[in-house]
């Protein structure tokens, strides 16, 4: 009975919405890994730092849109044959979070890398935001 | 004051409207899914702490995966003694409070000293055990001893 109320309920909410924000409605339930991050401040930027181990350099994703920043990615790890989990403290392989990005940040120069499982962003502030003297004009 | 509010808890527990019948089926489903029962072994492996870790077993080997994001494989020590496997290492991650001009927004991630004991099952061998370092992931793969291979015997 349970199962065909929720049934239900999906096409309900899937009927209201274009079929593009389903897809994605879609790809947000996937349960996904929160990476943990460390985000600082400058004068001339944000740097974001983010914990990804498992996810090689090429699986990783970042995108900006809408002034949301994205990170994610899908832990590769070689397979062993038979292995039967005993203990899972990661007990997904996808990492995914999002950011709102503020109107001062420069999104379309963002320059990322990464090492060992950690992922760097550094954002930097449009010219028209960094700090700046303002003249006084005496008239 | 504490001791008043535990004891109410507990009244609360004995009370009449909840029979016990209630209670140990209630146990039951949360040992199900949760996996959390209330005996656990002399040596419990800690949540939520740095670096995590995921264990699985073949056949004839014990696999540990160490999430350790960051650090350089050779800042890492491990070490066997007999199934008690350790996992210690540093991670500094560098932020200069002193400079005014940075601000910190969020720091989530571990920074120090940290060292983990895994229990291990207790046929591994210690002189057969191989590590890597991949993308921030640590793999130590451990043989089992022969004698612990399942078997298969002839009926004669």
């Amino acid at each position: 009975m349970s199962k065909h109320e929720m049934t239900t309920t999906d096409n309900a909410t899937n009927r209201t919405y274009t079929a593009d924000i389903a897809t994605e409605n879609a790809t947000q339930h996937r349960v996904s890994l929160r990476p943990l991050v460390n985000i600082t401040e400058a004068e001339d930027g944000f740097t974001l730092t983010a914990e990804m181990p498992g996810v090689p350099k090429d699986a990783v994703e970042v995108k900006v849109e809408d002034g949301l920043l994205t990170l994610a990615g899908d832990i590769k790890l070689p397979q062993v044959t038979g292995m039967k989990s005993t203990y899972a403290e990661v007990k997904t392989a996808r990492y995914q979070r999002a950011f709102t990005l503020s109107r001062e940040l420069d999104s379309t120069k963002i320059e990322a890398s990464q090492a060992d499982g950690v992922l760097s962003l550094h954002i930097p502030k449009a010219e028209h935001a960094k700090p700046r003297k303002i003249e006084v004009q005496v008239g | 004051m504490y001791g008043s509010l535990f004891n109410l808890t507990d009244g609360l527990f004995n009370h009449s409207a909840f029979p016990n019948k209630l209670f140990n089926e209630l146990e039951q489903l949360q040992q199900q899914f949760g996996g959390r029962s209330i005996v656990s072994n002399i040596r419990p492996i800690a949540r939520g702490t740095f670096p995590a870790i995921n264990l699985g077993t073949t056949d004839s080997s014990v696999e540990v995966l160490v999430f350790v994001p960051g650090v350089a494989a050779d800042s890492i020590q491990l070490q066997i003694d007999k199934n008690r496997l350790t996992i210690e290492g540093e991670r500094q991650l560098k932020h200069n409070a002193d400079d005014k001009k940075t601000t910190l927004y969020a720091q989530e991630r571990f920074s120090g000293k940290f060292k983990r004991v895994i229990t291990l099952p207790e046929d591994v061998d210690v002189n057969n055990v191989s590590a890597s370092c991949q993308d921030g992931v640590l793999k130590i793969s451990i043989q089992r001893h022969a004698e612990a291979l399942p078997k298969r015997i002839a009926i004669h």
